[in-house]
């Protein structure tokens, strides 16, 4: 965006699972600070692409730089450790657990010294603090987080799984389709958080199907059209229709030009 | 109060008054309260068998009621946590019937010391849990049938260990003294007050943790009712207790498994996984927890438990036989949690409902036999209560996924 090293960034990336060419030869960067929207349709790649970030797939060919540097992403955990967050559709959590609870799974913080998981006992109040701190800094307000998450609405548990994936500071968060399913007060404290997540610096990648949230919230848009870059548009100079046309593959070549040069 | 001041003043606090009292209804239909439906359960079978026969509430007849229910309770405790998975141990009576056999076999026969018999039978359970949770998660297959596997073959081996004669008495004093061990009045009174001096003292000392954080906690008020309910069904308890012959050690056995796993379920990192596994094992996988480990340490300790389990009957029956841990005691043991309201389907209850349950269903089987009910009527009011329970628990999940719950 503005001449720095972008926090991740794809240089011909290609993926097959078999016969399928799920990705080819795809170029991406992302930046501190700005939300990319991820979309394209059914099909297009976009998941592939995530999970080939998060490292759930490994890629066939190409690089990933993170923060200039070439990685392998090989395993989930890579991904996590060089803090790249990934939230998926199914959001992850366990319904019979609060929020603290869901929020701290995994990496639950014990009091107590020198003995194993079995006997050191649970810092309770330390989380449930730091679980205050976390949801006020994002604005997200959740009156009891010691209520079951599976008693919330579909937009606090999208509000939940982004806030948890917060938890390790990542300098990258991937959201796939968080406004899917979601009523338009629920979208709306949503795409709050994203835009929250972008003013506290982290690199937001988001997949969504919806045009309308895409230009809400997103910087640029790049466009996945049959597993290869269909375009790359900034939001303020992309009209809907040009997005439409790149998704679809109408008059493909002639969109793909004007806004390679802007970047 | 409400008689005066500004429109929005007075609104808002009635608005606020109302819904915990709807929550209270809601949260007992789905569930939640289950401890409560139990104990009023518990309540209304013990009056129902008062009336038709006085001595059910003798203090005899209570504290035998208590004796027989800490077998079936204590491999209860591990049938929960393997509740909570969402699986089921269907090993656990024949389990409990073999480690029962070993150590007799070993104290009587073989001449063992009692402490290492009883520690060789522990150890057997546990290696049957590590035996059958591996198979469980390394081949994929359902746990039910593993361990139905479990059921069919255990009982042979326990054949096998019995040798020709088929039954082993129990002579050993330290063995037979699990059981037929009682403290004196003094030893029952100092053990009441201690506890809820240490019941008060966790509550109030969390509540004041919590308040230094900054963080809400319950009203003092209501913490203090808690607390002289508890203090007022212990001492209720250890005055029954010490009608009769006094606390037995079977009791404290029972109550100090059911505390260490209460403490292991809710207070650790390992009984949140557990929680975590059985709400979602995708989740938990996904959050870092080696599911595997979780699931065979947790069929580990249910074998164990049952081992345990087995060794406290032998102890009551004073020998132990082809028939131990058979017949309906695997199913009291798996029904016991869920007639308490620990749910099947995984990821809720609590190693109360061991307890709870196990003195429900022996409540109803010890009535029935002072009532001098045919065996027949035994089991199909047994089996009637089990159904209710669980039809309870199916009504009370859909009542939760109907609320936008799962």
């Amino acid at each position: 965006m503005n001449g720095n090293t972008p926090v991740l960034a794809l240089k011909g990336v290609s993926k097959r699972f078999g016969p399928v060419q799920a990705l080819t030869d795809v170029d991406f960067d992302i930046h501190n600070g700005e939300v990319v929207a991820l979309v394209g349709d059914n099909g297009a790649g976009k998941s592939t692409m995530v999970k080939t970030i998060a490292g759930i797939h490994t890629a066939d060919e190409g690089q990933i730089l993170f923060e200039g540097r070439e990685v392998k992403i090989s395993h989930p955990t890579d991904a996590t450790n060089l803090g790249i967050a990934t939230v998926y559709q199914d959001l992850a959590l366990c319904d019979n657990l609060d929020v603290v609870e869901n929020l701290y799974l995994g990496r639950e913080e014990v009091g107590g010294n020198g003995l194993g998981s079995v006997v050191r006992p649970l810092d309770e109040t330390t989380m449930e603090k730091r679980t205050h701190e976390l949801l006020s800094r994002l604005a997200v307000t959740i009156v009891d987080v010691r209520a079951e998450v599976g008693t919330m609405s579909g937009g606090q548990r999208q509000q939940v799984a982004i806030a948890r994936s917060l938890l390790g500071e990542p300098k990258m968060v991937m959201l796939d389709e968080p406004t899917a399913a979601l009523g338009v007060r629920q979208t709306a404290m949503v795409l709050g958080l994203i835009k929250r997540l972008r003013e506290e610096g982290h690199a937001v990648l988001v997949i969504s199907h919806n045009l309308a949230d895409v230009f809400e919230v997103a910087d640029r848009i790049f466009v996945l059209r049959l597993g290869r870059k269909a375009g790359d548009f900034a939001v303020g100079e992309a009209s809907q229709e040009e997005v439409v046309a790149a998704i679809t593959g109408a008059e493909f070549g002639h969109i793909e030009d004007e806004p390679g040069g802007n970047q | 109060m409400s008689a005066h001041g500004g429109g929005a003043a007075a609104a808002a606090p009635e608005v606020e008054v109302a819904p915990p009292r709807l929550d209270l209804v809601r949260r007992f239909v789905q569930g939640d309260l289950a401890e409560l439906r139990v104990v009023l359960v518990l309540a209304v079978i013990w009056i129902i068998f008062y009336i038709q026969e006085d001595r059910f509430l003798s203090s005899v007849n209570l504290t035998n009621l208590v004796l027989q229910a800490t077998a079936v309770g204590l491999v209860a405790v591990g049938v929960v946590l393997v509740l909570l998975l969402g699986e089921i141990d269907l090993s656990v009576g024949a389990v409990s019937g073999l480690c029962a056999a070993i150590m007799a076999v070993l104290a009587e026969k073989e001449g063992l010391s009692p402490y290492l018999a009883i520690a060789a039978a522990v150890a057997c359970g546990a290696a049957i849990g590590l035996f059958q949770g591996s198979v469980w998660t390394r081949f994929g297959i359902p746990s039910f049938v593993v361990t139905l596997a479990g059921l069919l073959a255990w009982p042979g081996a326990q054949l096998e260990v019995l040798g020709e004669t088929g039954t082993v008495n129990i002579t050993d004093t330290k063995i037979t003294g699990l059981v037929s061990t009682f403290y004196s009045d003094t030893v029952g009174w100092i053990f009441a007050f201690l506890a809820i001096g240490a019941f008060a003292a966790f509550n109030l000392l969390g509540r004041q943790r919590r308040l230094r954080q900054g963080l809400s906690a319950p009203p003092l008020g209501q913490l203090v009712i808690r607390i002289v309910l508890v203090a007022v069904a212990m001492l209720v308890a250890i005055w029954i207790l010490n009608d009769d012959r006094g606390l037995p050690l079977a009791v404290l056995i029972l109550g100090g498994f059911v505390l260490l796993f209460f403490y292991i379920t809710t207070k650790t990192t390992f009984g949140r996984h557990i929680y975590a596994v059985g709400g979602n094992a995708e989740a938990a996988r996904r959050a870092g927890i080696n599911i595997t480990r979780v699931r065979i340490i947790v069929f580990m300790i249910a074998s164990t438990m049952a081992a345990i389990g087995g060794i406290m009957a032998a102890s009551r029956l004073l020998a132990v036989n082809q028939s131990s841990g058979a017949g309906d005691f695997l199913l009291l043991a798996i029904a016991a949690p869920v007639i308490a309201g620990t749910s099947l389907f995984g990821g809720r209850g609590s190693v109360w409902h061991a307890l709870l349950g196990a003195l429900v269903i022996q409540s109803i089987s010890n009535g029935m036999d002072l009532l001098g009910l045919e065996s027949s009527v035994k089991f199909i009011v047994t089996g009637a209560v089990l159904l209710a329970a669980v039809v309870v628990d199916a009504i009370a999940r859909r009542q939760r996924q109907a609320a936008g719950r799962v």
